[in-house]
């Protein structure tokens, strides 16, 4: 995974509660059964003029020339919400997001985006909306910046904001660790735990079934 | 120290404590199913890992797999035949129990584990699909997670989790005839709002809990991701080591005792503090039906579209879910005339549900222009609906009659109800194309879509039963 530190570009503000994550990849979207080719299906029933099509939509903000190479997305309460499908995240980072801002994400989304190098934000609504109205004036000089280091999102002169993320998630963005690799630290302790529960708790434990 | 039952989970399952809120929690089972599960098998055998504990895992096809009498692997998904012939392959090779397509236990992963006694009380279970929170009526732990944390799962027999805070919800008082756990989930979506649960494990409590039965208390936990919290949960009681004894992969004999011993300390010690209470009066509840497309979108079905002031939604949300819907505030709920049914879904599709619907159908016919269906959550569930004859009760009625999974809970891209098609559904979700690009979903229970479908209109099933 690719460690994130700071980042300045283009955001692109879809400013909507409860994006869910069919409507960020649709089921239909995902094709293989893979983490590829769904970059194509993002927002696939907004950004498209037909179901399965692929002409753009023009009222929908990726289709907008400001908007092109966005790498931030800003967006509303509940980001993420529905399906845990990690689709969702793989879609964005593959269409080339690597931060997303909002005021509150689906617990399994969140996870999802620290695992995979995007660094779900939380900011207040209000914030959020200003940053949007000041990037719409002029997108592409508008730029945002999201820094992991010291935890801020600054756009201008005028916003500077500080966010809160948990300790963990952001060592693992910051290092780009994986998560397998640092539980396989504490192997000895899972080895000992296991003994111990097997003993306190044989039920769980399916192998001596017939 | 008086503990919630989280606590008591969080500490049975502690295997270090990562600091940061943070803990490394033993996982006792892994299910997986087509739609998700095959990329985190694959993606685990493509980094030359293998699966910790082949024994505690447990894999079905139902999301993508056809729910069309006679069914094969071939589904009207475009390109959905891979995975479920991807999936089945990387079971075998993990060596974990499969409920392939025409296993005779085949069906939802939240209705299988229950009904076979994979989910234990004081358990922790995990599968990569959202409604994983289902199972934690029974006294578990379970939530969902992403393919990479099941991957993780599977590769160490642990997860890193982030420690929730803790929510009671106590439904107090006796619901009335005909009012249901659906409806004690829209009651609460609809006042404390679809993000209410963020960051919080909540139990469920009070005395219109304990008077459920075990497969109410099921419907009730389906809808805790609704609420965005981690997971829902009831303490495990009578009731519900009654409803596990003698099921499969439950305990038999000396290890039955010796669980029953343990699981009877697993609930909220009396004086245990959490971090929020919510409470509700539940004895004069009515049945419940959502307007528009988020679940918290929900009133009586005896009500009307709210205005936007009452609607709890933001001026935005509210307009684009009016328009969505296609409804208009101050109408009344039963004057929405409706074009499909569908009972179904790991929320709604146990032998209870199907029992409930059944009674309000029976004798009775759907209306002539509603496409109606019910899809059973497992083969199980089917057969034992077959042995009562409810099957003969919906197709009289003019219902279809499905082999089990998912269905059109969810659109896979194979079939759907049709755009702008007003569907009344016992499921969870009613987000804009849940069932099928630009179809309306109206969630409410099984008996309300089962009236409704009589009616051809959104319906109040205590006014058509017998
Ligand atoms: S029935 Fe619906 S909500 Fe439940 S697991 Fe299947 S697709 Fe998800």
């Amino acid at each position: 995974m690719q460690p994130f530190t700071t980042l300045t570009a283009v955001a692109a503000p879809l400013l909507r509660a409860n994006v869910d994550t069919d409507a960020i990849i649709p089921s239909r979207e995902m094709k293989t059964v893979g983490k590829t080719g769904l970059a194509d299906g993002l927002f696939a029933g907004w950004r498209y003029t037909a179901i399965g099509g692929r002409e753009p939509n023009p009222q929908f903000v990726l289709n907008q020339g400001a908007f092109a190479g966005a790498r931030i997305l800003l967006s509303g309460d509940n980001f993420g919400c529905g399906s845990s499908r990690e689709h969702a995240v793989w879609a964005l980072h593959e269409y080339g997001f690597r931060a997303v801002v909002a005021p509150s994400y689906s617990p399994i989304f969140y996870g999802n985006c620290i695992r995979n190098g995007i660094v779900p934000v939380r900011l207040a609504a209000d914030s959020i909306a200003s940053i949007a109205s000041w990037v719409q004036l002029d997108p592409r000089q508008h730029l945002v910046t999201v820094d992991l280091m010291q935890c801020r999102v600054q756009a201008g002169s005028a916003f500077d904001f500080k966010f809160d993320i948990e300790p963990e998630p952001r060592l693992m963005l910051l290092e780009g660790l994986d998560g397998i690799d640092l539980t396989l630290k504490s192997r000895p302790l899972i080895e000992a735990f296991l003994e111990r529960d097997r003993r306190g708790r044989p039920w769980i434990y399916l192998d001596a079934k017939p | 120290m008086r503990k919630t039952l989280f606590e008591k989970l969080w500490e049975l399952h502690l295997v270090r404590d990562l600091g940061g809120g943070i803990g490394l929690l033993a996982i006792d089972r892994i299910f997986l199913h087509e739609r998700t599960g095959s990329v985190a098998l694959k993606s685990l055998a493509a980094s030359g890992r293998t699966v910790l504990d082949p024994h505690r895992v447990f894999c079905t096809m139902d999301h993508i797999v056809d729910t069309l009498p006679g069914r094969g692997d071939d589904t009207r998904m475009p390109g959905g035949k891979a995975f479920i012939t991807e999936t089945r392959a990387a079971a075998l090779q993990a060596g974990i129990r499969l409920f392939d397509v025409r296993d005779p236990q085949q069906g939802i992963v939240h209705v299988v584990s229950p009904e076979l006694g994979i989910v234990l009380p004081g358990a922790t279970v995990v599968c990569p699909d959202s409604h994983t929170c289902t199972q934690g009526a029974m006294g578990a732990l379970a939530w969902g997670i992403g393919s990479t944390e099941a991957e993780h799962a599977l590769a160490t027999g642990t997860l890193r989790v982030n420690r929730p805070k803790t929510m009671r919800v106590s439904f107090e008082g006796r619901l009335a005839p005909g009012v249901t756990a659906k409806d004690l989930s829209l009651l609460l979506l609809s006042t404390h709002g679809a993000v209410g649960g963020n960051g919080y494990a909540v139990e469920y409590a009070g005395a219109a809990v304990r008077a459920l039965e075990i497969e109410a208390r099921l419907t009730l936990c389906n809808m805790a991701t609704e609420f965005s919290a981690m997971t829902g949960m009831i303490a495990a009681d009578q009731r519900t080591f009654e409803y596990l004894e003698g099921r499969e992969y439950a305990p038999h004999g000396a290890a039955w005792d010796a669980a029953l011993a343990q699981w009877q300390s697993l609930h909220s010690d009396s004086g245990a503090t959490f971090d929020r209470e919510i409470q509700f009066d539940v004895t004069t509840l009515p049945p419940m039906v959502t307007w528009g497309t988020s679940p918290q979108h929900a009133v009586p079905v005896t009500g009307r579209v709210p205005d936007q002031a009452s609607s709890g939604a933001t001026p935005e949300a509210y307009e684009r879910a009016l328009q969505y819907m296609d409804v208009t505030p101050g109408t009344a709920m039963q004057d929405l005339s409706i074009g499909a049914a569908f009972i179904g879904s790991c929320t709604n599709s146990r032998i209870s549900d199907l029992r409930r619907a059944a009674a309000v159908l029976k004798g009775r016919r759907v209306a002539p222009h509603v496409r109606a269906i019910v899809v059973p959550g497992s083969m199980t569930v089917k057969r034992a609906a077959e042995a009562e004859g409810l099957h003969e009760v919906f197709l009289a009625a003019g219902f279809e009659w499905r082999e089990s999974g998912c269905s059109m809970c969810f659109y896979a891209g194979g079939e759907s109800f049709g755009a702008r098609q007003r569907v009344v559904s016992s499921t969870n979700r009613n987000f804009e194309s849940r069932q099928g690009p630009e179809t309306r979903t109206h969630i409410a229970s099984p008996e309300t879509v089962a009236a409704s479908a009589i009616a051809g209109r959104l319906a109040d099933a205590r006014s058509i039963a017998a």
